[in-house]
């Protein structure tokens, strides 16, 4: 019998089929997949960088600096902490330069060895890795596993199940208890927890993003990769035919079969692979490499791993499956010539463009002045004194961005004979800002009628770098 | 509710809502299963594409959505349905739990009011006097002016044509502590009728001009001021016959160089062929009693140069 498409058949074209008829589900039932652990050079660099980037998320947020958190981010008061710095609304360009940084490295991690970041340091590689971690502790690998889920209920298995639910909420409660920890001091915020007097918000952000890590790494895991992340799907146009990809050597490994160990597989017309299934087995998302480059694919280099393993046991050359890029299949170029490509116009430009956008931020960032001032000025004005003299008043609201108290001096240039008529000293305490009425006065005659412009300069009176020159105008009257 | 002209278009809107939501939810369950053809085993027997052809060879293959998503999407139909039931969205149905934007706003009002109030109430029970002395009360008197008073007195309360002077010690209506209150709390409105008729020709009121430059020893013309003190008996029933004003009803001193719209010849000339009508608007419905409290020491600190030294000293402390 012919395979019929999926489709609604109509009555006659039903009636006039010979087959059965019966229902066909429109949505994929979700296969759990059961990963074999693998251990290798490509699984322990996963392992560091699970260490590495969880090291500092767990860790950073209970650094102090000074007398407050080292890394917090107050929404409320809107000044973000970074270490020494104190980051305003007004700096808000630097979060673009982050995200613009962000997006060219992938880029360039991208086209130079593909899903780099997908397969070693994305929260949901990190957190599923964790996971699994425990899942394999508590309940066996890939086979003790399926037995586990195949099996009937029973005492042990519950308690298994438990056991393993248990310490995922656990690690998710953690997880969520220090994300919050960042944006609410996570010191006090501890001893809320303790006390059992946690506010709402904080309350619901905890469980929040602790649910969202115990469904996301404990039940959705490559659900994630292929349905919900935008990134699986764009990135294909980063690729180009020398980007390293995780790819099956189908020249050196077809034809499939098995064999026996000690056998000559080339004389019996076999290739290397001996159709284990082991890359398959250890598959994150249930994929078969040999098929090669696929969507669902995070480039997680498990597979390289379980078939250098298998290679090892054959006595066979390592790297059927490894890093290579398109071309160098084709070409069958050498590993050094295939590296070589690299360094191609692409991943230069790239680079280039990378690293003058970080120096330029950060060079920027180390002269960036820890002082803003914004001017207004007072509408009702002119004012001419008995003198005759001419008055306009500015409302000055200085920010002082350093982390001490500071007395700026507030001086005006710009018009002859311009100066300040009421206190031009100004003390800021740290980190806030402060609105101050600065009456700024000119002799009668000494500017035409209509909008003057001057300026105002703001010096802090113990450092000398550290000043601010405004626009303002002064007006005249007719 | 008078969002609408009648009844019916809620009730439309109403069925066109539910009639929406729920039809998703079929179209959803319509949509889940199909009956195809199936092999000898009894499972569907399919080639994995839709049947659709185009360009004789380019076919539709199907890409199934994960069954999750599916439940996903009768959970925003159960979702939509309950938010319905709890909140205003359903015509002019105000929702099970009676929530709308104004009450949200009242009740930020309400638990702004429970965690600034006692900041500013403590404040209450001290006079103006103490509290201007007070550097914190001081502080946030200066915000509130800025925020609320220096729109027309100026950021530095030295206000401008038409709007008085909070700095000196010239007071329309007086300048002790309950005065200023009072003076925030229900608002003025200073009036002065326009004289010209009543004082006679325009020559009449050039010489009345004179005569009030001269009562704060400004430059005049002694000849016009003389033939004007006699007309000035007009002004006197307010301004009082010395011309030092009235602080019961809001006359001002003449007498002083504080001119509030101006002490040239043609602005007093025009002050009084034309008079004067100014509001300093009421801010007890705006502001509340303890804000107003600490407004008026901030502003009576401003004239009052024992209080500010006394205040000096206190910060130095």
């Amino acid at each position: 019998m012919e395979p019929t498409p999926i489709k609604q058949y109509t009555k006659e074209e039903l009636a006039a089929s010979k087959q059965q008829y019966g229902e066909q589900v429109l949505f994929e039932v979700h296969q759990k997949i059961y990963p074999r652990i693998t251990n290798g050079w490509f699984s322990k660099w996963r392992w560091v960088l699970v260490w590495f980037t969880q090291l500092i998320f767990y860790g950073t947020a209970w650094l102090n600096w000074n007398d407050r958190q080292a890394v917090l981010f107050d929404l409320t008061s809107r000044k973000f902490y970074i270490f020494g710095l104190v980051i305003w609304p007004q700096d808000f360009i630097y979060l673009t330069v982050l995200l613009v940084i962000s997006a060219l490295s992938l880029f360039l991690f991208t086209s130079v060895a593909g899903r780099l970041f997908c397969g070693y340091a994305c929260p949901q590689t990190v957190y599923t890795e964790i996971f699994m971690w425990v899942e394999r502790k508590v309940e066996g690998d890939r086979n003790a596993r399926m037995r586990l889920d195949n099996g009937a209920l029973s005492p042990r298995k519950i308690a298994l199940k438990f056991a393993k639910h248990s310490i995922w909420i656990g690690i998710a409660l953690w997880t969520g208890f220090t994300f919050v920890g960042y944006f609410t001091p996570i010191h006090h915020l501890a001893s809320e927890v303790l006390a059992w007097a946690l506010g709402p918000w904080e309350t619901f952000w905890v469980f929040f993003y602790g649910f969202a890590t115990y469904g996301n790494a404990g039940w959705m895991r490559e659900q994630v990769c292929k349905y919900m992340c935008p990134y699986a799907r764009f990135q294909s146009a980063m690729f180009d035919k020398d980007t390293l990809t995780v790819t099956y050597n189908a020249a050196r490994g077809e034809p499939r079969g098995s064999r026996s160990k000690h056998a000559d597989y080339k004389a019996d017309g076999l290739g290397a692979c001996i159709d284990c299934g082991v890359c398959v087995q250890v598959c994150p998302t249930g994929i078969d490499i040999r098929d090669g480059l696929q969507y669902e694919c995070t480039g997680c280099t498990a597979c390289i791993d379980g078939c250098n393993d298998i290679m090892d046991k054959m006595g066979y050359e390592p790297g059927l499956i490894g890093y290579n890029t398109e071309h160098a299949m084709e070409s069958g170029y050498t590993k050094v010539q295939m590296w070589k490509r690299v360094f191609r116009p692409r991943t230069l430009i790239y680079t280039g463009i990378l690293w003058t956008i970080i120096i330029v931020a950060a060079v920027t960032l180390m002269n960036r002045v820890p002082l803003k001032v914004n001017i207004i000025r007072d509408r009702g004005m002119p004012r001419v004194t008995e003198t005759g003299a001419i008055d306009n008043v500015y409302k000055l609201q200085v920010m002082n961005a350093e982390e001490q108290k500071v007395t700026y001096d507030i001086e005006v240039e710009g018009i002859p004979g311009i100066h300040i008529a009421n206190d031009h000293v100004v003390e800021v305490p740290s980190a806030t800002d402060r609105s101050v009425p600065i009456r700024v006065e000119i002799p009668a005659g000494s500017a035409e009628p209509g909008s003057n412009k001057f300026r105002f300069i703001v010096r802090d009176q113990s450092d000398t770098k550290i000043v601010v020159s405004e626009k303002a105008v002064f007006l005249v009257p007719h | 509710m008078a969002d609408f002209f009648n009844e019916w278009w809620s009730i439309w809107i109403s069925i066109l809502v539910i009639v929406s939501i729920v039809g998703c939810g079929v179209l959803l369950w319509s949509q889940t299963k199909i009956t195809v053809p199936l092999g000898a085993d009894g499972k569907p027997l399919t080639d994995g594409t839709t049947g659709h052809v185009w360009d004789g060879t380019l076919q539709e293959s199907n890409n199934p959505l994960p069954r999750w998503w599916m439940w996903l999407f009768y959970i925003t139909v159960v979702f939509g349905l309950v938010y319905l039931a709890l909140y205003p969205g359903l015509g002019s149905f105000q929702g099970k739990l009676g929530w709308s934007s104004a009450g949200a706003y009242n009740n930020e009002i309400k638990a702004g009011e429970a965690q600034y109030g006692p900041l500013f109430n403590k404040y209450l029970a001290m006079p103006v006097e103490e509290v201007a002395k007070v550097p914190e009360a001081r502080a946030i008197g200066e915000r509130l002016f800025l925020n609320t008073c220096s729109q027309c007195h100026g950021s530095d309360a030295m206000g401008s044509k038409g709007f008085p002077n909070l700095t000196d010690n010239d007071w329309l209506y007086g300048g002790d502590p309950a005065t200023i209150e009072l003076t925030i709390r229900e608002g003025r409105h200073g009036f002065m009728p326009p004289m010209g008729a009543v004082i006679g020709t325009d020559d009449d009121v050039r010489n009345v001009a004179n005569y009030v430059l001269s009562l704060s020893g400004a430059p005049h013309d002694p000849i016009k001021a003389a033939f004007g003190k006699p007309k000035f008996a007009a002004c006197a029933a307010c301004h009082g016959p010395e011309g030092k004003g009235n602080q019961a009803i809001g006359s001002a001193n003449l007498t002083d160089k504080i001119w509030l719209y101006g002490g040239d010849i043609n602005t007093i000339m025009e002050t009084i062929n034309k008079g004067r009508s100014a509001t300093m608007p009421a801010h007890k419905n705006l502001l509340s009693d303890a804000k107003i409290h600490l407004l008026a020491a901030y502003v009576w600190s401003l004239s009052n140069v024992g209080g500010l030294e006394a205040i000096d000293k206190q910060s130095k402390k």
